[in-house]
């Protein structure tokens, strides 16, 4: 099994933590994993995405093109990274800020509304874990209980009380992704 | 033995916790990107707590390796890193401890030049790591991680050949494998050394004349004496210490031949090129310098045709076409100014160069 995953969006929006709370609960589930983030002038403002691989098997090329999935958080990733999908693989956005919807035919499209979901939750914080939630549903390649462990890992032992509200925002987003078509 | 710690991290985080855990005595550097995690890690781990190794960030990259030439004549094991722009200003500090003879460990996280360029990766420093890099004739060691695991791993492996042969040794890595995160098992803490050598300036007892440590003969006859030894040692070096690593090899028409970054693009390319049927392998030097050399001319043999895969211009190939002395054709596919080839890219550049060639 190997789940090669893009995750883009706006610099600050948790894209590079989302990836690495995945690469984390990857290495509880006794995975090979990889992450690859854009340190580059993206990083000091503007977007910001990260490649996640995740793997059974040793992974050869930590930087690659196409993707099983790819998670798309702004409009400027959506016309940048639409393409990225491999034919058959998954796109997951978030409708916030979107004004040219995805329109490939030969991927499945998924949309979890996370951005307005964590400010009704009043956590706007937690959005990036709304969005895992959603990708964990329609791509379960790691249990719900290894990414609590990731979490713990990944996260400095002053905010693990913030734990239980991330694990509610996981919930929430296996609740809310819904498939477009 | 304690059992190895598993953890998830960047490659200059273990770089950073290897020279802690290999009983670094001192680590001088001054910030660029993409390597100042390694700084930044060892400024907040503070060592000197626990270990007693010294972090210290330097007012400039030529004050950073001159510490090092410093620490290094007292026989310590010191290091520093730095990233393109930052290693050629220690240049003239790296050709003074070759010069002297002294042991160290140099880190170069490469990202793309002339100048300033960019901060993205790049393998565009091979020339200057493997051909000296500095003034006269000398020789570094240069060690090519292809993993967080081994930038680990090549920091104890460093500090232990620069003391085997009193010679600085450079990890000559880049962005991609500095900044991405990966598992790293990581050794258990060894201890500060308490050897004190005989030719280091530090510890000298009674019975013995005081250590110089110079780089300077004004006796050209002398000076030419010191640079023959130097060169024997070069050849010990070249016959002891090439690593390399093979993959799918053994029936091999067609071999890429990569380090670092692109060595891990290149097993993905010689996957996709086995999936349609090209039997196509991997040489993945470790050591750069010495280059695998013998063991690409026994593979040339069998082989219909070489293709190098660097993210530059082209350097190592020069060293691939020295090796099979014009026996197989080689050609080169890179990316420069901070790109980062693809899998697909090498597959369709083996064919366009060297198997439709």
């Amino acid at each position: 099994m190997t789940e090669e995953i893009l995750i883009a969006g706006f610099g600050g929006q948790g894209i590079l933590s989302m990836g690495k709370i995945m690469a984390y609960s990857g290495l509880m589930q006794d995975m090979e994993v990889s992450w690859m983030p854009s340190y580059g002038p993206e990083m000091r403002g503007g977007t910001a995405n990260v490649t996640v691989i995740i793997s059974s098997e040793r992974i050869s090329s930590p930087i690659i093109k196409s993707f099983d999935t790819v998670i798309l958080l702004n409009q400027q990733s959506m016309d940048k990274f639409e393409s990225s999908v491999k034919p058959g693989g998954i796109l997951i956005y978030d409708n916030n800020g979107i004004t040219r919807h995805p329109e490939r035919k030969d991927i499945t499209i998924y949309r979890v509304d996370a951005v307005e979901e964590a400010s009704k939750m009043k956590s706007p914080k937690t959005f990036n874990m709304i969005v895992l939630g959603g990708f964990l549903k329609v791509k379960p390649v790691i249990r719900l209980e290894n990414v609590v462990k990731g979490l713990k890992k990944s996260l400095p032992e002053r905010h693990h009380n913030l734990i239980p509200m991330n694990e509610k925002a996981l919930e929430r987003g296996m609740e809310i992704i819904f498939k477009v078509r | 033995m304690m059992e190895r710690e598993l953890r998830l991290m960047k490659g200059n985080e273990a770089v950073a916790e290897a020279a802690i855990r290999a009983g670094a005595d001192g680590y001088f550097g001054y910030p660029i990107t993409p390597q100042s995690e390694i700084l930044e890690y060892l400024m907040e781990a503070n060592p000197y707590k626990t270990t007693g190794m010294v972090v210290l960030q330097a007012e400039s990259e030529v004050a950073a390796i001159n510490m090092v030439y410093g620490g290094a004549a007292c026989g310590k094991k010191v290091m520093t890193s730095s990233s393109s722009p930052g290693i050629s200003l220690k240049q003239e500090g790296i050709s003074y401890i070759a010069g002297a003879e002294l042991p160290c460990l140099i880190v170069n996280v490469v990202r793309a030049g002339p100048g300033l360029g960019t901060i993205q990766p790049s393998q565009c420093d091979y020339f200057q790591a493997v051909k000296g890099g500095g003034h006269g004739d000398y020789h570094l060691i240069v060690l090519a991680p292809a993993s967080v695991q081994e930038m680990a791993d090549f920091v104890e492996l460093g500090f232990d050949l620069a003391f085997k042969y009193r010679n600085p040794v450079m990890i000559l890595s880049d962005g991609a494998i500095g900044q991405m995160m990966e598992k790293v098992y990581l050794k258990p803490k060894k201890n500060r050394s308490t050897v004190i050598y005989d030719w280091a300036t530090t510890g000298k007892p009674a019975s013995r004349e005081r250590n110089i440590i110079t780089s300077l003969d004004l006796d050209p006859y002398a000076q030419e004496i010191h640079n023959q030894n130097l060169q024997a040692k070069y050849r010990e070096v070249e016959k002891n210490e090439v690593r390399l690593e093979e993959f799918q090899t053994d029936d091999a028409d067609y071999l890429l031949v990569a380090y670092g970054t692109s060595a891990r693009v290149s097993q993905k390319a010689v996957q996709l090129a086995r999936a349609e049927g090209i039997k196509v392998g991997l040489l993945r030097p470790i050591t750069l310098y010495p280059f695998p050399s013998g063991r690409l001319k026994e593979l040339s043999r069998q082989l219909k045709g070489i293709l190098s895969v660097e993210m530059s211009a082209g350097q190592m190939v020069e060293d691939v076409l020295l090796s099979v002395s014009g026996k197989v054709p080689v050609s080169h596919f890179g990316r420069m100014g901070g790109v980062i080839p693809t899998p697909e890219e090498v597959v369709d550049s083996l064919k366009l160069k060297i198997i439709g060639g």
